[in-house]
């Protein structure tokens, strides 16, 4: 392998660079803070003639979506980004994409929704987009936002999986923080993630109907395949990271554990904020207490065993939630940690934590809180709260 | 080349099948028909969810011989912009060598209405795609429902005692937006029509048509009549044959004689409240000679 | 009846490839049936440019015999409205 020297890139820009690389045909966006540094570092890339791509600067991101699975549906390899409003406007075309099963790759700059109207990180967006179809990674730095662009190409464009990806970065804390980032050579990445024309797809000397009407005999089943396809591609989407791993020294496993192995307590996260939390764990084991903690770098589909395996043995789960599910049992990773707990007949006290909504600051401190909390369960065997809001003033 | 007489349309190859679902005669299906006669094999359908839709493509069957795109209602030129760009950067990379047509059909519903943003949004970026709207003036497919395209005065299940605004002015819209070319057709003519068709898609840019299409089920009229009503609706100077290019209006069918629009009006079960009140007839022939005079047609002959 | 396909038996991606006309014969809807009286027809092709289905053809050329496939014929009749000179009839199906 080439070695490159490191790039000092925001979670947008590195995003951006390897959009660049991979030599995508077809970009369709439209701005939404805090998206926006991505597409305008692509646009000065096609711009100065370093991306060979047509922007499509269409005027809602309905139509950027629309636009990306229609381009994806002629051939061409396709990149979209949005956050919030613009997400949920998408929220239609999403079932769609995955439905028809097109290869469309979109970043995520994870941001709150309205009301009321706030430009910061939670995972508010993303939560109503679980049931769409789509596979949904989460990652943790600018590194990670490039490399898993690098790998989703691969995926979603594997003959067995068909399926449109989502990477999930958090916003503000991701997009727009500089970090050195490693990127790998053009030839590695068009190695890694090599085009080829898609098929079928929309072309006159092969015609095909393209979503077409359904009644009631076809539909269970269409949409079976598409559920189906989604949960063969967990083990596709961990090998294309060993895979990488093996070309880049970086791979991160679709669950990423710390310390979990001889761990009282664990406490499972996503996105950036596991950064926090794996830095409280190692505070907390300086200390000789045996806490753990795993990020889930997966999230559709729901890497269930993977999970099971770190956490079995622990005394007590905490689940970090960064969006409510307003009416539910609990928030949307509680509820699938805990299926997953039932589902493997485990009964292991688990306790729900709501906190950074709308980029309030998480800090050290409130993940040690967390973790006395969970202490305290251990210690008394009684569990006072299922769910917790962290930091919420009253 | 031009098409000069009928025969020149008869002896291009169908590419839109039959055995389709759509209704004894049914407009839609005639528009259908002969945009695909003029566009060809090399071409690429996107269609706006519909009438249209759901009845040529009723899965496991389709009346499409050429790749054909259904994705949603309100998207269908951001749909077309998808392919239209994507071929555009596949042919640059030189990883395709064949272009194509990329041809819209929607409703008036999916164009006047729901779609009208992402229309703009094509129209306004240059993309080159023809976009073919057939306006059966009303939501068909949900059960005639009004649309921003239904004619004053007509009954629709959610204007039941009479639409109280006139139609939206699509082709108004397209030229605002300077469109490469834009164009009134009709079924009756349909010499006029397939020569647009071909102007349209030989087009650097946005083209746009506007098709007429009566629809027996929501005009309320016998299926052998759509030819008929088509041709009315020409004659009485509701629906002007004109087409647009390079900033000019030009009238392509005259009409010497305009017909009182009663003529068109009492054969349509939509109108039958309206027929006998003078002043709705005088509204609805005051916007027939309103357009006449705007295009150029000749005078009512009692 | 026929026998549906199991959800793996079907193509991925909702692709749809069989032809309408291969499958769904919509004559069976017709209530009139168009029949054209071949001593008086001029051949104009002007029932075949306005047919909705398309289901009217001139048997081989130009100016051959015009004929209706009624495996698709729907029977709206604007083939007899629009003939100029009226030598379509359309009659009750029996």
């Amino acid at each position: 392998m080439q070695i490159i020297e490191p790039l000092t890139l925001s979670g947008n820009l590195a995003i951006a660079y390897a959009v660049k690389q991979l030599d995508v045909d077809v970009v369709a966006a439209y701005p939404i803070t805090p998206q926006t540094t991505m597409v305008e570092k692509i646009s000065e890339y096609i711009s100065k003639g370093e991306l060979k791509a047509n922007l499509l600067l269409v005027e809602s991101e309905h139509s950027a979506i629309s636009a990306c699975l229609s381009a994806a549906a002629s051939g061409a390899r396709v990149f979209t980004s949005s956050s919030s409003q613009g997400l949920l406007l998408m929220h239609e075309i999403l079932f769609i994409t995955s439905a028809l099963r097109f290869p469309v790759v979109m970043a995520i700059a994870n941001r709150a929704v309205s009301a009321p109207i706030n430009i910061w990180n939670d995972h508010g967006d993303i939560m109503p987009q679980r049931d769409t179809g789509w596979i949904q990674l989460f990652v943790e730095s600018a590194q990670e936002a490039y490399d898993k662009v690098i790998q989703a190409y691969r995926i979603a464009e594997d003959d067995k999986v068909r399926l449109p990806i989502m990477i999930n970065i958090d916003g503000i804390v991701l997009s727009h923080t500089y970090e050195p980032v490693y990127p790998i050579s053009d030839s590695d990445v068009a190695s890694f993630s090599p085009w080829n024309l898609y098929s079928p797809r929309l072309d006159p000397d092969n015609p095909i109907t393209i979503g077409a009407f359904c009644y009631p005999d076809y539909y269970f089943e269409t949409r079976y395949q598409s559920l189906k396809a989604l949960n063969d591609s967990l083990p596709i989407i961990s090998n294309v990271d060993k895979e990488f791993g093996e070309l880049s020294g970086r791979s991160y496993g679709i669950v990423s554990p710390f310390k979990c192995d001889d761990a009282d307590i664990i406490l499972i996260s996503m996105g950036s904020i596991s950064m926090t939390v794996r830095a409280a764990v190692k505070k907390l084991r300086e200390k000789g207490e045996k806490v753990g903690m795993l990020s889930l770098k997966l999230f559709r589909p729901f890497p269930s065993k993977e999970l099971i395996r770190y956490i079995k043995n622990a005394k007590a789960i905490g689940i970090i939630d960064r969006a409510f599910s307003p009416g539910a049992v609990a928030g949307p990773v509680f509820t699938e940690v805990t299926s997953a707990l039932y589902l493997s007949k485990m009964d292991i006290p688990s306790v729900d934590f709501f906190l950074g909504l709308g980029g309030r600051d998480v800090k050290m401190e409130d993940i040690k809180d967390i973790f006395n909390i969970l202490k305290r369960i251990v210690k008394t065997g009684l569990i006072e709260r299922h769910s917790y809001y962290i930091g919420l003033r009253g | 080349m031009p098409f000069k007489s009928i025969n020149d349309i008869i002896v291009k190859q169908d590419f839109f099948s039959p055995g389709h679902g759509l209704c004894a005669g049914c407009g839609a299906a005639q528009i259908a028909r002969i945009v695909m006669k003029v566009v060809g094999k090399d071409s690429i359908i996107i269609n706006s969810t519909g009438c249209l839709e759901v009845s040529t493509t009723t899965y496991p069957w389709t009346a499409w011989k050429v790749p054909y795109i259904h994705v949603a209602f309100e998207n269908a030129a951001a749909v077309a912009s998808g392919i239209r760009s994507a071929y555009d950067a596949l042919i640059m990379k030189k990883k395709l060598n064949k272009d194509v047509n990329v041809v819209v059909l929607a409703g008036d519903g999916g164009t006047a209405d729901i779609g009208l943003q992402a229309l703009s949004g094509a129209f306004e970026r240059g993309d080159r795609i023809t976009y073919i709207c057939y306006d059966n003036e009303a939501y068909m497919n949900t059960g005639i429902q009004r649309s921003g395209a239904t004619p004053y005065g007509a009954w629709t299940t959610t204007s039941p005692s009479g639409q109280r605004t006139f139609k939206k002015d699509l082709m108004g819209i397209a030229i605002a937006h300077r469109v490469k070319y834009a164009a009134t057709a009709s079924i009756a003519y349909l010499l006029d029509a397939a020569n647009k068709v071909e102007k349209a898609i030989s087009m650097n840019g946005p083209s746009f048509i506007h098709w007429l299409q009566p629809c027996t089920i929501g005009w309320r009229f016998d299926p052998k009549l759509t030819v008929k009503l088509s041709r009315l609706a020409v004659k009485t100077g509701l629906w002007p044959l004109y087409e647009y290019y390079d900033g000019a209006v030009k009238l392509t069918v005259q009409v010497p004689k305009r017909a009182p629009v009663l003529e068109y009006l009492k054969l349509q079960g939509r109108f039958r409240h309206i027929i006998n009140n003078k002043n709705e007839l005088v509204k609805i022939q005051s916007y027939a000679d309103e357009l006449a005079a705007k295009f150029g047609l000749g005078p009512v002959s009692e | 009846m026929k026998k549906l396909p199991k959800w793996n038996e079907m193509e991925e991606g909702f692709i749809t490839r069989i032809l309408s006309e291969s499958i769904n014969k919509t004559g069976t809807w017709r209530t009139f049936k168009p029949i054209i009286d071949q001593s008086r027809c001029t051949k104009c092709g002007w029932c075949i440019v306005y047919c909705p289905e398309p289901c009217i053809y001139y048997e081989s050329k130009k100016d051959s015999k015009i004929l209706i496939d009624y495996d698709f014929c729907k029977g709206c009749g604007i083939c007899a409205e629009e003939c100029p000179v009226k030598c379509i009839n359309m009659v009750l199906e029996e």
